[in-house]
């Protein structure tokens, strides 16, 4: 995601209320879709899909009480544009007791965009174990894909033009929730 | 990024820390069932040996080919210039192959400083003479760092023929930019006169191993040859054993925590006892395994961006 | 012979005036149908002498050949040069000093005086034959087994008593062989951080130590080669303050080049003895003012590509300086001209007992000479040396100074800056 210039106009898409809805909306949508979320793993994309992860996790336990396993998937290893920049620090990869063999994954992430992150995700996930099913969860789905993917569960669908950025902030990660769309012609 | 790894003085601490932590992770997921990455596809790594090392040229073709680069092995033994292809026409048909990165292990130091000059691709330094091994000073922080929780503060006995170690070197280099604190112990002739000056000031010198013991988190034991016999920079491997080998009474000294290291080949019995060697406190066999993740951590750091 | 008017010259610094050269000396009288020769801001010094240059031949010629070397001398500003013993064979008999000889007045640029080898082979067991080498057709004076040490002491002692019949002189290459086994660049911290085995400053001062004591002793002169520790420097003062009949040199990159350079692990820097720390470089430049080092000697030392392209352990020491010996120097000394005629021509002639080089550039004396452009910068490259190898140290590094003439006898063997052959 490249960073605008500060002075590069912007918007809020989402507010902390907001965003805290979304996540609420994706929380009980997995419930509905997964039958009450058994046999369902969530796992976060590093950077900002793993506290998204554990916010999820923990909206369905807020809502049923049910305890969904939250773990977090590192796709840096799996990126086809490594050579396209400098080396990249790597993320965690940690999965949840029991593992993902025969069981429904959720993976979790900030903004879908070309969807090659998801589809290294799905080459990670792969050499990880083997899932009964892989479900796709964001935040934010702006558009421009370059592969043939899509999200079972949107928050938010922002159209954009490639010259704008979406800036996702978390508490956890950035000290406040807040969705930014900045740069382009306004 | 670094583009060569020739010393460990090209790691400031950021750098050597990202490393650690990518062994980390590398290590982390050498434990599952796959353990291949496609990161490095389409990639050339030679392994360019002019010592026979069968250890270490393992372990980087592990590294490598976890990696899915393309692994060239280039034995070069016994070329002494005299005879065969010198130094630079080898490396100008590694460039011609297309070497993204060449691992060079070669018995005159600075050999892959030369290399270096002469290939566009990464030179990886796998011990060159008596000069430096950093990816085995690496695999030894790493290996400190996991077993003990911290560099920073950690106090190190490097014990043994500092003089013709390039172990003990890169070991002093990386240990002090991590914040170690590091003392080498051994008899005055195998200690070179400017140690501290020529690698970091604070590095302590002992001649008495004894007494250096009880602070240490960690001994680091060095091979020392029995052809240093010969040249006289000690009277005889009995009276070196004495004075300077590690063995079960001198291990007690130690506090509880302590680790004991080597990076091998062991002469057990000279420099360490075999008791010491398959205690608990050594850390020996998990060396060798830290060696893959941290040489994979390498090659993933020097190739797995922008060249 | 062509008659030649450097017209407006300044001799050593002087005032300018013109300079008559005819019939191969300096002369005085009326300039008619001389060539003229602008030399204005231009400083005539006597040729140049150096004490220790390698011209490889016979045997190496794929190095440097006595004739590749003459035009490099020439162009460095000397006219006479004294040719070391280590080639192949070695000049350890009379006929291969001949040999050396004969090259070198058949090349005609320089006078090139062989060095006798001390030891037959070079192998520091036995004498060569001295007194053959001495009353042969070069007529050599100076003996050394340059390139190694003459390491046994009984030996050291006999060859500086032999010599005294004919008034020769040995020139040592002073470095106790065992204190060096296996060594590659001056031993101290950079040595101890590059993992590359030292060479001890200690192992050039002992053997310097007993050789001043055994010429003491004996009562003979020794001449102690490219001199390279503030220790050496002090052992000599205090032999010299005793009366000991003792010369030294010091080479132009020891004057200049520090271990430090070796970090790079290119051979170019390799040399031997090695380079040393910045506090030698400014005791061996005090030294040499002072005249406790009597001589600036380059140890020209050409190798071919192989023998320095290649790992630091593998290549063969030495430099190429006998171009860049008097642009090093002015570097070091600056425009001292005096004192750089003193050490660079007149002293090297006087220890060599070369007579007609080394003289004033009076009326009757011989036409050597050299014309320098003081104000001029060069950047070195290597490329453009006469030398046959291309090891400079200085590839890049601007110096001040160029030679622009260069004559031996009263004939040009260097006009504009080039070669006349």
């Amino acid at each position: 995601m490249a960073s605008p210039r500060a002075d590069a106009p912007s918007k809020i898409i989402l507010s902390a209320s907001d965003l805290q809805r979304v996540v609420d909306r994706i929380a009980h949508q997995i419930l509905e879709k997964t039958s009450g979320a058994t046999g369902t793993v969530l796992l976060g994309i590093p950077t900002r899909g793993v506290p998204l992860a554990h916010r999820l996790a923990a909206r369905i336990h807020a809502f049923e009480g049910i305890d969904v396993p939250v773990g977090s998937l590192d796709i840096t290893l799996y990126r086809d544009d490594l050579r396209l920049q400098a080396t990249r620090a790597l993320g965690k990869t940690e999965l949840p007791g029991g593992g993902i063999d025969g069981r429904r994954v959720v993976l979790v992430d900030d903004v879908l965009y070309s969807g090659r992150t998801v589809r290294a995700a799905l080459d990670a996930l792969k050499d990880e174990g083997r899932p009964s099913s892989v479900q796709l969860a964001v935040l934010v789905d702006r558009g421009h894909r370059e592969l043939p993917i899509r999200a079972d569960y949107v928050g938010k669908n922002i159209p954009t033009s490639l010259a704008e950025s979406v800036r996702v902030s978390l508490t956890e990660t950035d000290g406040l929730d807040e969705v930014k769309l900045t740069g382009g012609d306004k | 990024m670094i583009k060569h790894l020739r010393s460990a003085a090209d790691l400031d601490a950021a750098t050597a820390t990202l490393i650690l932590d990518t062994a980390g992770e590398m290590a982390a997921l050498a434990g599952r069932e796959v353990k291949k990455l496609p990161t490095l596809r389409g990639r050339t790594v030679v392994n360019l040996f002019y010592e026979d090392s069968t250890r270490t040229r393992i372990s980087f073709e592990a590294a490598a080919k976890r990696l899915s680069a393309d692994v060239i092995n280039f034995s070069a033994k016994g070329s002494s210039v005299s005879k065969g292809e010198s130094l630079k026409d080898t490396a100008l048909t590694l460039q011609a192959m297309g070497a993204d990165a060449v691992v060079i292990r070669h018995p005159a130091s600075g050999a892959p400083h030369r290399l270096a000059q002469w290939v566009d691709g990464s030179v990886v330094n796998a011990g060159d003479g008596t000069h430096e091994h950093p990816t085995q000073a690496l695999l030894d922080a790493y290996t400190m760092r996991s077993r003990l929780g911290r560099l920073d503060g950690l106090k190190v006995a490097i014990v043994g023929d500092v003089l013709h170690s390039r172990v003990a070197r890169s070991n002093v280099l990386l240990l002090t930019t991590l914040g170690a604190e590091i003392t080498v112990v051994g008899p005055p002739t195998l200690i070179p006169l400017d140690l501290a000056a020529a690698l970091s000031p604070a590095t302590k010198v002992s001649y008495d191993l004894d007494s250096v013991l009880p602070d240490m988190d960690v001994v680091m034991m060095l091979r020392v040859q029995t052809e240093r016999m010969q040249d006289s920079y000690f009277p005889s491997a009995r009276e070196y054993s004495r004075r300077y080998g590690l063995d079960i009474a001198r291990m007690r000294k130690l506090p509880e925590h302590a680790i004991v290291m080597h990076p091998g080949p062991m002469n057990r019995g000279m420099e360490i006892t075999p008791e010491v060697a398959d205690s608990s406190r050594s850390t020996i066999v998990e060396q060798v395994a830290n060696g893959v993740s941290a040489r994979m951590a390498v090659l993933y750091l020097l190739l797995g961006g922008k060249a | 012979m062509t008659s030649y008017l450097l017209r407006g010259v300044s001799v050593l610094g002087a005032a300018p005036a013109d300079l008559l050269i005819r019939d191969g000396v300096i002369s005085s009288g009326a300039p008619e149908d001389a060539e003229i020769i602008d030399a204005d801001g231009l400083v005539a010094l006597p040729g140049l002498v150096d004490l220790h240059t390698h011209l490889r031949e016979p045997g190496r010629e794929d190095a440097e050949t006595v004739e590749t070397g003459s035009r490099a001398a020439a162009l460095g500003g000397y006219t006479a040069v004294f040719a070391m013993a280590n080639t192949s064979p070695v000049a350890d008999t009379a006929g291969v000093v001949e040999q050396v000889w004969r090259l070198g007045r058949e090349a005609g640029l320089v006078d090139v005086q062989p060095i006798g080898a001390v030891t037959v082979g070079l192998a520091g067991k036995q004498l060569a034959e001295l007194g053959a080498m001495a009353t042969s057709a070069a007529g050599v004076r100076i003996f050394s087994d340059d390139g190694h040490c003459v390491a046994d002491p009984r030996l050291m002692r006999r060859a500086l008593e032999y010599v005294k019949a004919f008034d020769g002189i040995i020139a040592q290459h002073a470095e106790e062989p065992r204190l060096t086994e296996g060594a590659q660049m001056h031993e101290g911290e950079v040595s101890t951080r590059l993992g590359l085995t030292g060479w001890p400053a200690v192992a050039e001062e002992a053997i310097i130590a007993r050789d001043v004591l055994l010429a003491e002793h004996v009562g003979s002169r020794l001449h102690v080669c490219h001199v390279s520790t503030a220790g050496s420097v002090e052992v000599l003062r205090q032999a010299k303050a005793r009366g000991v009949r003792v010369t030294a040199e010091v080479t132009p990159h020891h004057l200049l080049l520090t271990d430090e350079l070796a970090a790079s692990y290119d051979p170019v820097y390799k040399v031997n003895p090695p380079l040393r720390t910045a506090s030698d470089v400014h005791a061996l430049r005090e030294a040499l003012i002072e005249g406790v080092i009597d001589i600036v000697a380059t140890d020209h030392a050409p190798h071919a590509v192989e023998d320095k392209e290649c790992e630091w352990a593998y290549a063969r020491p030495g430099m190429v300086g006998l171009e860049t010996a008097l642009p090093v120097v002015l570097s070091v000394l600056g425009e001292r001209w005096e004192l750089i005629a003193e050490r660079m021509s007149r002293t090297p002639a006087r220890i060599a007992g070369l007579t007609g080089h080394g003289t004033d550039l009076k009326v009757g004396q011989p036409a050597n000479l050299t014309l320098v452009d003081p104000s001029a910068r060069r950047v070195v490259d290597p490329a453009e040396l006469a030398s046959r190898s291309r090891n400079t140290p200085y590839a890049g590094t601007t110096l001040p100074g160029r030679i622009v003439a260069t004559f031996l006898r009263g004939e040009p063997t260097v006009l504009d800056g080039k070669a006349v052959k």
